[in-house]
C-alpha cells in the first residue's frame, strides 16, 4: 500500500493479514466518525454559542438521564464487537494448524538463529516456501526477545526460560522483514533480517544448493548417549517413546501434556514435575546443555514413536519411521503426498476446553 | 439584572500575601504554606520537564536518518530511558497533582492549609532528594534499560546504573504517596461549612480519585523496584529465569502499578479540563455527578487491565480475552466525560480565550488517544502494533496530548490566581494554537509508522520508513517552539503583567473569592457555601467583577 513511494500500509504476506486489516479498518472508520463528529460538535457550538457580551450568563441546563445512557450504551456495544471480532481472531492466531512444518528460532542479544528440522540452519534470514503453514518455536538464549513480521501480523515475547509458539501462512511470495521488538539492549535495533517466501520450485532450487548440517533429532540422538541419558530411561526412570503430546501422571495426582516446554523443564529441572511411580534420580541439566543442545535433545525424544511392547531394551530404539537423517532429500517431489517433515501431528487433548470461538 | 457602575479601583497599596510577607530563602525552603510548596513544584517539575524535553530533542534528531548519524546505539538508548523515567515519574505524575492540586484544593474547598502541612513540604524535599539520584545517574553515564526496567535486562544483563535511578524512582514514589495521603485527609475534615461533597468542584473530585490510585497502587511499585535492586546487588533469583525466576512476574508486578500510573497522570487532566469547559461557556457542567463518578469507575477500573501490556509476552489466550474485555470497558467511562464536556458548550457563553483553546484541544487529543487505545485493547490489532511507534503514538496522545495540554491550559487559567498578574493574551493563544499543531505533526506520523511495523526504540530502521520520521521530527520542532513560548511570556508576566483584581475570568469557585494572588492563609475569613458549584445561572455579585487595571 504504497503512494508514490510512501508507505501507507504493510503488504499483506499471510493468512492473517486480510483478517487483522479488515478489523481494523472497521475500527479505524469508526473512531474516525467518532472524532470528526466530536470535532465538528465542538466547532459548531463554539461558533452558534459564542459569547456575545461580557455580561451574557446562560441558562442552566438539567440532567439528562436518557442521553447519558444512550452515550453509554452505544460505545460499550460497539466495543463488545470489536471485543468478539478481536478475540476470536486471536484465538486462531494462539491455534498452529496440525501439520504445520515446526522451525526452530533462538533469538540472543543481537541475533536471531533458525534452525529447520532437516539440519539447514541459517542465521538473520529464513527461506519458506508458500502457502506452507509455518510453527515457529523460540526460545531466547539470554533476555527477553520478539519475533514481529509486520507483513504477517504476527509477533510474540520470547521470555527466556521457555518455549513459545507463533504460527502463520505466508500468502505471497517476497522479502519481508522481521524485527526483534521488545528491547534487548545495545543493538536492540539492528536485530533484525528477513522472511524470505519462495514459490515451491524456487524453494527446492534454494533447499538444493545449501549445505545442511547435523539433522537436529540425529545430534539429539548422540548427546542422549554423551549425556547418559540412554542410562536410565526405559528401565529406572520413564520411558520416553511416544511420550511428545501424552498425558504424564505426575506423583502428586496432576496429569500434565508432554509438550515441549515440559520436556525441557523435565531436563533442566528434574525435580519439579516428578512422573508418578519414579523416585527423583535424575540430576539437572542446567547449564550444562546450550539452547541448540536442548532442542536437539527434544527433536530426538518428539521423534521417538511410541512402540508396542513397553519392555527397557526397545525404547531407546529410534521409532520404526525413519529418523530424519536416513532421508535425505525431502525437496525434490515438492510439494510431497505426506508432509515431507518427520513431526507428530499435535494432537488435541482430552479435557482441553472448547474454543468459544469456534475454531478448531 | 442590574448594571453596577464602573468604580475606578482605589490607588494600590501593598497588601501582604503569600509571596511578599517574607522574602528569605529559608522561608521558601522552610515553609508550610501549600502555595508556595505548589511553587516550589512548579519550578522542580518545569526543570525536570525541559531536562526529559533535550533528551526527546535528541530522539527526534537522530531518527531524522535511517543509520543513526547522531547517536550511537549506546546513547541512543540512554537517551530514550531518561526520557520515560523524567517524563513520567518526575513530571507527568507530580504535574497536576503536586502543582495545581497542592495550591487550589485546600483553597477551593475553603481550608487554610492541607491537613499536613510539614508531610507537604517532606513530600518535596523526597521528589528534590529522587530526582538528585535520577539527575546523577545520568551524569554519571545513565541508564539503558528503557522506562520501563524489563526483567532479565534491567537485572542481569545491563551494566549502566540501573541501581541508582531505581533508587530515585522508589524515593520520588514516596513523595507521590504522602502528597495523596494529605489530599484525601484534607478532603474528608477540612471542607469549610456548606461544602457537601456534591458540593465539590470537579477538579477536587478528580484529584481524590487520582489520590486513592496513588495511595494504592505506588506501595507496588517500591515492593517491585526493590525486588529488582535485590536481584541485582544479591542475585537472589525472582525474576531472571537463569537464578530461578520468572520474568513475567516482572511485568506484572510491574503494569500493576503502572497501568493505574497512566491514570494518576490522565485524571488531574480530566479534573483541570472540568474547571476550563465550565468556566469558559459559563455553564453548569452537563452532567455533574456523571463526571464525578466516571473519574471514581475510572480508578476502580484501572487497577483491573494491567495485564493488556501482556498480551504477546505469552498469557493464556483466556486471561488474553479477560483483560481485552476490561480495558475496553475504561473506555465507557471516559466516552462519559468527553460527550459531557462536549456537551456543557450547548448553549453556553463560549469565550476562546487561551485556557479554554488548551481544554478543547485536550478532548480531541485525549478523544484520538482514546479511540485507539480501544484498537489496542482489541487482541488481534494488538498483536500487530504491540511493541511499534503505535503504541508510542497512542499513549502520548493520552500523556501529552491529555495531560500537558490539560496542565499548560490550568497554569494559564490559575496563572492570574497564583501570580496576580495576567500573562499576554495573543502569545497565550498563539501558543497553544502552536502546540497543538506542532504535536498532531509529530505524533499522527508516528501511527502511521506503527501500522507500517516500525517497533519502538529503534534508531536503526528501514529505510522506508523516513519519510513519516522526518514528518514527525519537523513537529517535533514546531512542538519545542510551542513549549518554549509559554516558559517566555509566562515569565514576563511576573514583571510586565497588567494586575488583575480577585476574579478575572468572572468564573465560580472559592478560589476566586479570595485575592490574586491569595494571603498566606488563603482567606480573610472562612468562607460559608450555600449553593451548588459551577452556579453560574444564579448570576452572583461576586462573578461580576472585571479584571482591574493597575
Amino acid at each position: 500500500m504504497n503512494y508514490k513511494g510512501i508507505p501507507f500500509g504493510p503488504p499483506r504476506a499471510s493468512q492473517f493479514a486480510p483478517e487483522v486489516d479488515a478489523l481494523f479498518l472497521f475500527e479505524l472508520a469508526i473512531s474516525a466518525f467518532a472524532v470528526l463528529g466530536i470535532f465538528m460538535t465542538i466547532v459548531y457550538f463554539a461558533i452558534r454559542y459564542r459569547r456575545r457580551s461580557e455580561d451574557e450568563v446562560p441558562p442552566k441546563t438539567g440532567q439528562h438521564y436518557a442521553i447519558e445512557a444512550i452515550w453509554s450504551i452505544v460505545p460499550f456495544s460497539l466495543m463488545l464487537v470489536m471485543f468478539f471480532w478481536g478475540a476470536g481472531l486471536y484465538s486462531k492466531m494462539k491455534r498452529p494448524a496440525p501439520y504445520a512444518v515446526e522451525i526452530h528460532v533462538i533469538g540472543k542479544q543481537w541475533m536471531w538463529k533458525f534452525e529447520h528440522t532437516d539440519g539447514i540452519r541459517e542465521i538473520n534470514q529464513l527461506h519458506i516456501p508458500i502457502n506452507q503453514p509455518v510453527k515457529l518455536i523460540m526460545a531466547s538464549q539470554d533476555v527477553i526477545h520478539d519475533f514481529f513480521v509486520p507483513a504477517f501480523r504476527v509477533k510474540q515475547d520470547i521470555v527466556p526460560g521457555s518455549y513459545v509458539t507463533e504460527w502463520f501462512i505466508p500468502t505471497r511470495t517476497g522479502e519481508f522483514r522481521f524485527f526483534c521488538s521488545q528491547y534487548c539492549g545495545t543493538d536492540h535495533s539492528r536485530m533484525a533480517g528477513s522472511v524470505i517466501v519462495m514459490e515451491p520450485s524456487d524453494y527446492q532450487a534454494w533447499h538444493a544448493g545449501v549445505l545442511p548440517s547435523e539433522p537436529p533429532a540425529a545430534a539429539g540422538q548422540k548427546l542422549f548417549t554423551t549425556y547418559g541419558c540412554i542410562a536410565c530411561h526405559g528401565q529406572r526412570a520413564p520411558t520416553l517413546a511416544g511420550l511428545y503430546n501424552s498425558r504424564v501422571q505426575l506423583q502428586d495426582g496432576s496429569v500434565v501434556v508432554a509438550d515441549e516446554n515440559y520436556l525441557r523443564r523435565s531436563i533442566l529441572d528434574p525435580t519439579n514435575q516428578i512422573v508418578a511411580g519414579f523416585p527423583p534420580i535424575m540430576p539437572s541439566y542446567r547449564g550444562q546443555l546450550s539452547e541448540e543442545q536442548l532442542f536437539q535433545l527434544i527433536s530426538y525424544i518428539k521423534s521417538l514413536q511410541p512402540v508396542a511392547n513397553v519392555s527397557g531394551k526397545e525404547l531407546t530404539e529410534p521409532s520404526t519411521r525413519p529418523a530424519p537423517a536416513d532421508q535425505p532429500s525431502i525437496i525434490p517431489n515438492f510439494p510431497p503426498a505426506e508432509s515431507p517433515y518427520p513431526i507428530v501431528p499435535p494432537q488435541r487433548h482430552q479435557g482441553e476446553p472448547p474454543n468459544p470461538f469456534g475454531g478448531k | 439584572m442590574t448594571t453596577v457602575p464602573y468604580i475606578p479601583a482605589p490607588p494600590r497599596e501593598k497588601t501582604l500575601d503569600y509571596l511578599n510577607h517574607d522574602y528569605r530563602l529559608s522561608s521558601w525552603l522552610l515553609t508550610r504554606d501549600h502555595k508556595r510548596i505548589a511553587i516550589l513544584f512548579m519550578i522542580s517539575i518545569t526543570i525536570m520537564f525541559f531536562v526529559g524535553g533535550i533528551a526527546a530533542t535528541l530522539i527526534r534528531l537522530s531518527l531524522l536518518s535511517p543509520d543513526s548519524w547522531l547517536l550511537r546505539s549506546e546513547t541512543y538508548n540512554k537517551m530514550f530511558t531518561i526520557h520515560g523515567v523524567i517524563m513520567v515519574w518526575f513530571f507527568l505524575i507530580p504535574s497536576v497533582p503536586n502543582v495545581l492540586g497542592n495550591f487550589f484544593l485546600p483553597i477551593m474547598i475553603g481550608a487554610r492549609d492541607l491537613a499536613f502541612p510539614r508531610l507537604n513540604l517532606a513530600s518535596w524535599y523526597l521528589y528534590m532528594i529522587g530526582a538528585v539520584f535520577t539527575l546523577m545517574a545520568l551524569i554519571l553515564g545513565g541508564v539503558d534499560t528503557g522506562w520501563t526496567f524489563y526483567t532479565p535486562y534491567s537485572s542481569s544483563f545491563s551494566n549502566t546504573h540501573v541501581v541508582m535511578v531505581v533508587v530515585g524512582v522508589f524515593i520520588a514514589g514516596f513523595s507521590t504517596i504522602m502528597t495523596a495521603m494529605n489530599f484525601i485527609v484534607t478532603t474528608h475534615t477540612m471542607r469549610c461549612p456548606g461544602m457537601t461533597w456534591f458540593r465539590l468542584p470537579l477538579f477536587v473530585w478528580g484529584i481524590y480519585a487520582t489520590s486513592l490510585i496513588q495511595i494504592l497502587a505506588t506501595p507496588i511499585l517500591a515492593i517491585t523496584l526493590a525486588l529488582l535492586g535485590v536481584e541485582r546487588i544479591w542475585r537472589i533469583g525472582i525474576f531472571d529465569p537463569s537464578v530461578g525466576g520468572d520474568p513475567v512476574l516482572f511485568q506484572h508486578m510491574f503494569w500493576f502499578y503502572s497501568h493505574p500510573a497512566v491514570y494518576i497522570m490522565i485524571l488531574p487532566g480530566m479534573a483541570v479540563e472540568s474547571e476550563l469547559i465550565t468556566c469558559f461557556s459559563r455553564k453548569h457542567p452537563f452532567g455533574y455527578v456523571f463526571i464525578a463518578f466516571s473519574s471514581l469507575a475510572i480508578a476502580m477500573l484501572s487497577f483491573l487491565v494491567w495485564a493488556h501490556h501482556m498480551f504477546v509476552a505469552g498469557m493464556s489466550i483466556y486471561a488474553g480475552m479477560t483483560f481485552s474485555l476490561l480495558s475496553m470497558m475504561v473506555a465507557v467511562p471516559s466516552a462519559i466525560k468527553v460527550f459531557n464536556w462536549t456537551a456543557t458548550l450547548y448553549k453556553g457563553s463560549v469565550s476562546l480565550q487561551t485556557p479554554m483553546l488548551y481544554a478543547l484541544g485536550f478532548i480531541g487529543l485525549f478523544t484520538m488517544g482514546g479511540l485507539t487505545g480501544v484498537m489496542l485493547a482489541t487482541l488481534a490489532i494488538d498483536v500487530h502494533v504491540h511493541d511499534t511507534y503505535f503504541i508510542i503514538a497512542h499513549f502520548h496522545y493520552i500523556m501529552v496530548g491529555g495531560m500537558v495540554m490539560a496542565y499548560l491550559g490550568g497554569i494559564h487559567y490559575w496563572w492570574p490566581k497564583m501570580t496576580g498578574r495576567m500573562y499576554n493574551e495573543w502569545w497565550g493563544k498563539l501558543s497553544a494554537i502552536i502546540i497543538f499543531i506542532g504535536f498532531n505533526l509529530t505524533f499522527f506520523p508516528q501511527y502511521i509508522l506503527g501500522y507500517l511495523g516500525m517497533p519502538r526504540r529503534y534508531h536503526y530502521y528501514p529505510p522506508e520508513f523516513q519519510f513519516w520520521n522526518v514528518l514527525s521530527s519537523a513537529g517535533a520542532s514546531i512542538l519545542a517552539v510551542g513549549y518554549v513560548l509559554p516558559l517566555v511570556y509566562l515569565l514576563l508576566s511576573l514583571r510586565y503583567g497588567k494586575r488583575v483584581g480577585p476574579n478575572p475570568w468572572r468564573a465560580t469557585g472559592l478560589e476566586w473569592k479570595t485575592s490574586s494572588p491569595p494571603p498566606e492563609h488563603n482567606f480573610e475569613e472562612i468562607p460559608v457555601v450555600t449553593h451548588e458549584p459551577y452556579a453560574y445561572y444564579l448570576e452572583l455579585p461576586e462573578m461580576k467583577e472585571e479584571t482591574q487595571d493597575e
